[in-house]
């Protein structure tokens, strides 16, 4: 590990103009994803500006909708009543990673940073890895790719976003808010995909801080639910997983579907396709189907991961069945 | 005396782990101990070009950067033997002695420092040069370049062997299956990573804090690899957060502790880092199992064999005996089984959580259970068929065995009568469920262990002997013999372990720890007890005088006269008026006739419950009955511990656990424990039923009774009730772990163990076999793949396999 100066700073200005210092800085809340990279070699902050003084905790009401401070925990986020009650898909997300120590520490702001689990991003001892190295190459693709993409990768790199509340965030549209100078982004401009610049995970730009995430009012919140497929059912990333949001008609017609996959890509995947598909229909088994189909029709296997082509297909079709039985 | 043995006393080091006062090898407070940091190879093969430490050195606080060019010469690291000799057991070690790599993270560069946050910074800033060479890692595509080694596996069984007649016995069959099952990498991954600290006393004298299996293994290799006397090394090992066989030899990073430390002339601590677990440290082969059965319409086995391929490295060999017990543990007149090693540039294969049985449980049980599909009986019927009254590789009787019982407790419990015979034909919904079980076996051995006794003059008693415990409980179970043999409560012994200062005794793995040290602790306290009573009758002041020494009883510190309470005294007033500081007694246990006599194994049997998700492949094990005939139990509480745990490893083992090899670059990929997963306890569910049965009468033979000239016999134990209620409606009372063991009449003259136990889930691969047409079914179970060019012939078709 690289040594590294602390400071912890009392006020959101103080911690942005403290960031302002270089590119060696690095904020850190729960610093359950950082201080790990950082002994892995792959992080090597020279200053490290510690969050957890901010005044970023708190989870409010807001113009209809619910607005949770950045340096809330992931446990806070996940048990408490109104996410519960109104987003019961994030807190289903949230609760099906990591552990419960993990998610103690884990803030909501750092989780929407949690960088891949890719091994060969994960190793510094490998040389290739265009998102660590730029232009060192991808590992991965012609290595052992069981967990990486099968949508929106590029021939630079097929790492995956690990993050399973990420991807109940999409599903509900919510918004991040940052400071450094203010600003919004939905969540789905939030990640990238790789392109030919794997190494920046999100439109995040240096020094700007995440305050809070926005989650706009959804009526039919309720009517949700998240699907994660994994080899271990505690402490084990997902294969595939997916948030479904339904609103639908008295007469079971779906008026708007909202899917989000993930395990898939870069970025959570919004299944804009399928949603689209379904949209004014019933779903019986066979507009499912193609809805899926549609959704995973770009989809491009590796040697270890085309599996999951098919298993997304399969979440998209339980996920809806399922969340027309919930709420 | 009440029987202490056998009681479910808790640990009596479980308060000091719980809080955190075990102190572990890394964590001993050693003054001025610097910290070493390795650096491992990232190919799998060829020579280090170049060193370049030029910025580690700049590094505040770095104190050395050892390599290849300034390491000290180690007296036959590589454990080469001379023409015609055989090699010590001990496993080859590289450390740094010349610039070739051998695997890749092999250790090739050490890093000292003041701290270890200097010594890891120092570590990332060194850069080496490679001369790279192709390397060889598959195994499935060089079966063609497999060599038969001379044996098998740590017990010394030959590699290859044949009875009867395997050609004729195929040919007599009404069913012939020939499938092959593979099994992964595995890494142990202990929780506690391997550590040492290294401190020489003197020149020629050194002390190493070291997380071993065995210390006086360790000793005599460390003394050997520096030239110095056995007795001017001393190895203290405490405590240990698991080994799993992979603490047993010394790997490299215990020499290069000691030679760091020696450069340095100061104390030196080095842990591996949970990356570098993946290679080094020994790991359990690959293994490609071909089995062959061949059954008459009525089940009986005519024929039966298991020709294993698996790794070993190109500077040492191992052999995962995944063969040996497809030799014993059916009835086949026809036997053919044979071992074969491909040499691969990787950490050499070493023991690890049942060497041989674990992988090869799997592939025997999970082929027994395609042959009982395609003969239409019931999986527990055919192995019942088959059984071996005796062992049929050996012609030797069995010193115990109760399979039969664990069979028909387990299948009773589990409610196996209730299972379909038709693969997918029970399910909850979109979930199916499946119904398996498994026979379980390791062999029973034990080897020459030595213990110490003795009673201070304040009354205090203690017993030393070097063991380890693994975290397996040997404290105290030891503390139990000990206080039963003496004739005090346990609460009145200190046992203590973990010191080379201490008797010497064997290396704790094979299972044979409570078998060996068990019996050395009794022989101690017991003679211990013969001293001091004979000390009381005889000595003309006591008022135990003349007393006959069989008439004299130990009771709360007192020798009592049988019948006579008055006729008593104090451990301390004897002791006192002999003028003696303390008594003492030592003794040795060896193996005895019983090894030639008898063929020795503790057998056991499992059921399993899957679900698995219809769409997803998704297995869960939702319940699990376990019965063991496993010898005498020497508490209860810890052996159940132990049952659970080899049933939950081979869970992870089935489900999850797979180091996974990038073949290209000869490298391990998942090197942590978010991605190589093994089981947890979070997904483990809970224990709902634990039952001690005693033995059943009815139906088990005898136990052998030959054996008058072994060690002296721990007393057998009285018949207890039964303290178990079998479930009203298993079903109902998921998720749940049971396990039940048979109190064997106790083998005279043995502590048997109460071995850790793994047997694989045959129900996972049953379900596998309903499952072939299902692609999703796939990721789930790749772990228990069998080859798809599988052939299984003869008249019955496989309507299920796609």
């Amino acid at each position: 590990m690289t040594p590294f100066t602390y400071s912890c700073p009392k006020t959101i200005e103080e911690a942005i103009v403290a960031a302002e210092s270089g590119p060696d800085v690095r904020f850190i809340g729960g610093g359950t994803n950082l201080i790990d990279l950082m002994k892995m070699g792959v992080e090597h902050p020279r200053r490290i500006i510690d969050l957890n003084k901010l005044p970023l905790k708190m989870i409010e009401e807001h113009n209809g909708g619910l607005r949770i401070g950045a340096l809330v925990s992931n446990t806070d986020a996940a048990n408490h009543p109104l996410v519960r009650s109104r987003y019961p898909v994030l807190s289903q997300a949230i609760l099906a990673g990591a552990t419960q120590q993990l998610r103690n520490k884990a803030t909501m702001g750092g989780n929407l940073l949690q960088r891949t689990r890719c091994y060969y991003f994960y190793d510094p001892s490998f040389e290739e890895c265009n998102k660590r190295r730029p232009g060192s190459g991808c590992a991965a693709i012609k290595g052992y790719n069981r967990i990486h993409a099968i949508l929106g990768a590029s021939d630079q790199c097929i790492a995956v976003q690990p993050s399973d509340m990420c991807v109940a965030l999409l599903a509900l549209d919510a918004v991040v808010q940052v400071d450094g100078p203010p600003r919004s982004i939905p969540m789905r401009d939030f990640h990238r995909l790789p392109g030919s610049t794997p190494q920046i995970d999100t439109n995040l730009q240096p020094g700007q801080l995440i305050t809070a995430i926005d989650l706009p009012p959804i009526p039919y919140g309720r009517r949700s639910v998240y699907i994660k497929v994994r080899d271990r059912n505690s402490f084990a990333f997902a294969l595939v997983s997916v948030a479904t949001v339904l609103d639908t008609r008295p007469d079971g017609v779906i008026r708007k579907a909202h899917i989000a996959l993930g395990g898939v890509a870069m970025k959570p995947w919004r299944a804009t396709k399928a949603e689209q598909l379904l949209a004014g229909k019933k779903p019986d088994e066979n507009t499912l189907r193609a809805a899926a189909g549609a959704e995973l029709q770009p989809a491009k296997g590796y040697r270890d991961n085309a599996f999951k082509i098919e298993l997304a297909k399969r979440c998209i079709i339980r996920s809806v069945q399922s969340a027309l039985r919930a709420g | 005396m009440e029987n202490i043995i056998g009681e479910p006393l808790d640990r009596i080091d479980g308060r000091l782990k719980v809080t955190g006062r075990a102190v572990y090898a890394y964590e001993h407070k050693i003054p001025n101990a610097a910290t070493a940091v390795l650096v491992t190879s990232t190919i799998a093969k060829g020579r280090i070009a170049s060193i370049d430490s030029k910025a580690a050195g700049r590094v505040p606080g770095v104190l050395l950067v050892l390599t290849w060019e300034n390491a000290i010469k180690l007296n036959n690291p590589l454990n080469t033997a001379a023409p015609g000799h055989e090699r010590s057991p001990a496993r080859a070690i590289t450390a740094l002695q010349d610039n070739l790599v051998r695997y890749a993270n092999e250790p090739i560069v050490v890093v000292v420092a003041e701290s270890f946050e200097s010594a890891e910074q120092a570590a990332s800033l060194v850069e080496v040069r490679y001369t790279p060479e192709p390397h060889h890692v598959n195994l499935e595509s060089r079966l063609s370049e497999a060599y038969t080694p001379k044996k098998a596996g740590g017990g010394g069984d030959p590699a290859v062997s044949k009875r009867g007649d395997m050609n004729a016995g195929m040919s007599q069959a009404d069913l012939r299956l020939e499938q092959t099952y593979s099994t992964p990498f595995e890494v142990h991954n202990p929780m506690e990573p391997h550590a040492t600290i290294a401190v020489w006393d003197a020149p020629d004298r050194l002390t190493l804090y070291d997380a071993t299996q065995g210390i006086f293994s360790d000793r005599g290799r460390v003394a050997s690899l520096f030239g110095l006397k056995p007795e001017n090394v001393r190895v203290i090992s405490p405590y240990l957060g698991g080994g799993f066989g992979s603490k047993g030899p010394v790997w490299s990073h215990v020499a290069l502790a000691a030679m760091a430390a020696k450069k340095l002339n100061r104390p030196v601590k080095l842990a591996v880092k949970r990356p570098q677990m993946f290679g080094m440290l020994g790991l359990r082969s690959q293994t490609r199992q071909t089995l062959r059965i061949a059954a008459r319409r009525d089940g009986t086995i005519t024929a039966l064999g298991n020709d294993t391929w698996s790794h070993t490295s190109s500077f040492d060999e191992f052999v995962e005996a995944s063969s040996l017990c497809a030799r014993m543990l059916y009835q086949s007149p026809n036997n053919s089984t044979a071992q074969r090693l491909v040499v691969s540039d990787i950490g050499t294969p070493s023991y690890m959580r049942a060497p041989g049985e674990a992988p090869g449980t799997y592939a025997l049980e999970a082929a027994m259970d395609e042959m009982a599909y395609a003969l239409k009986m019931d999986p527990l019927e055919f192995r019942l068929k088959n059984y071996a009254e005796t062992d049929p590789e050996e012609n030797k009787p069995w010193s115990s065995k109760s399979l039969s019982d664990c069979y028909r407790m387990g299948a009773e419990r589990f409610g196996w009568r209730r299972r379909p015979l038709e693969p997918r034909s029970m399910r909850d919904g979109n979930t199916l469920i499946g119904w398996g079980m498994a026979t379980s076996v390791y062999p029973t051995r034990r080897s020459v262990s030595n213990a110490s006794a003795r009673l201070n003059a304040d009354g205090t008693f203690s017993v030393d002997a070097g063991t380890q415990d693994l975290g397996t409980g040997t404290y105290t179970i030891m503390t139990q013999v000990a206080a039963q043999s003496f004739g005090v409560e346990p609460q009145q012994v200190k046992f203590r372990l973990g010191d080379t200062e201490f008797p010497q005794t064997p290396v704790s793995g094979g299972s044979q720890t409570a078998a060996s040290t068990g019996s050395a602790v009794h022989l101690a306290a017991q003679a211990l007890r013969e001293k001091l009573i004979q000390m009381a009758v005889s000595d003309p002041a006591s008022p135990l005088s003349g007393v006959s020494a069989q008439d004299v009883v130990l009771e709360a510190g007192r020798l009592y006269a049988r019948g006579n309470p008055s006729k008593s005294e104090t451990f301390q007033q004897l002791l006192a008026r002999q003028r003696l500081p303390y008594l003492e007694a030592k003794a040795d246990a060896r193996p005895g006739e019983e090894k030639n006599q008898y063929s020795m194994y503790a057998f056991g049997a499992q059921f399993a419950e899957v679900r698995v998700d219809a769409d997803f492949g998704q297995i869960r094990v939702s319940r699990m009955t376990g019965c063991f005939g496993a010898g005498k139990i020497l508490n209860a509480k810890t052996a159940r511990s132990q049952f659970m745990g080899g049933m939950i490893w081979g869970i992870g083992m089935a489900l999850y656990e797979h180091a996974a090899m990038d073949a290209r670059l000869g490298r391990f990929v998942n090197n942590n424990l978010a991605e190589y997963q093994s089981r947890q306890i979070s997904t483990s569910g809970t224990s709902k039923q634990s039952g001690w049965m005693k033995k059943m009468t009815t139906s088990t033979r005898s136990a052998p009774r030959a054996s008058a000239k072994l060690v002296s016999p721990v007393q057998p134990q009285p018949s207890r009730t039964p303290s178990f209620t079998p479930p009203a409606n298993a079903s109902a009372t998921f998720p749940l772990l049971s396990t039940s063991c048979l109190h064997k009449v106790p083998e005279p003259g043995i502590l048997l163990p109460a071995p850790r136990l793994f047997a694989l889930s045959s129900a996972t691969e049953w379900l596998k076999l309903t499952f072939a047409r299902y692609p999703s079914a796939r990721f789930s179970t790749a772990r228990l793949r069998s080859s798809a060019a599988t052939s299984c012939f003869g008249s019955e078709s496989r309507p299920f396999r796609s």
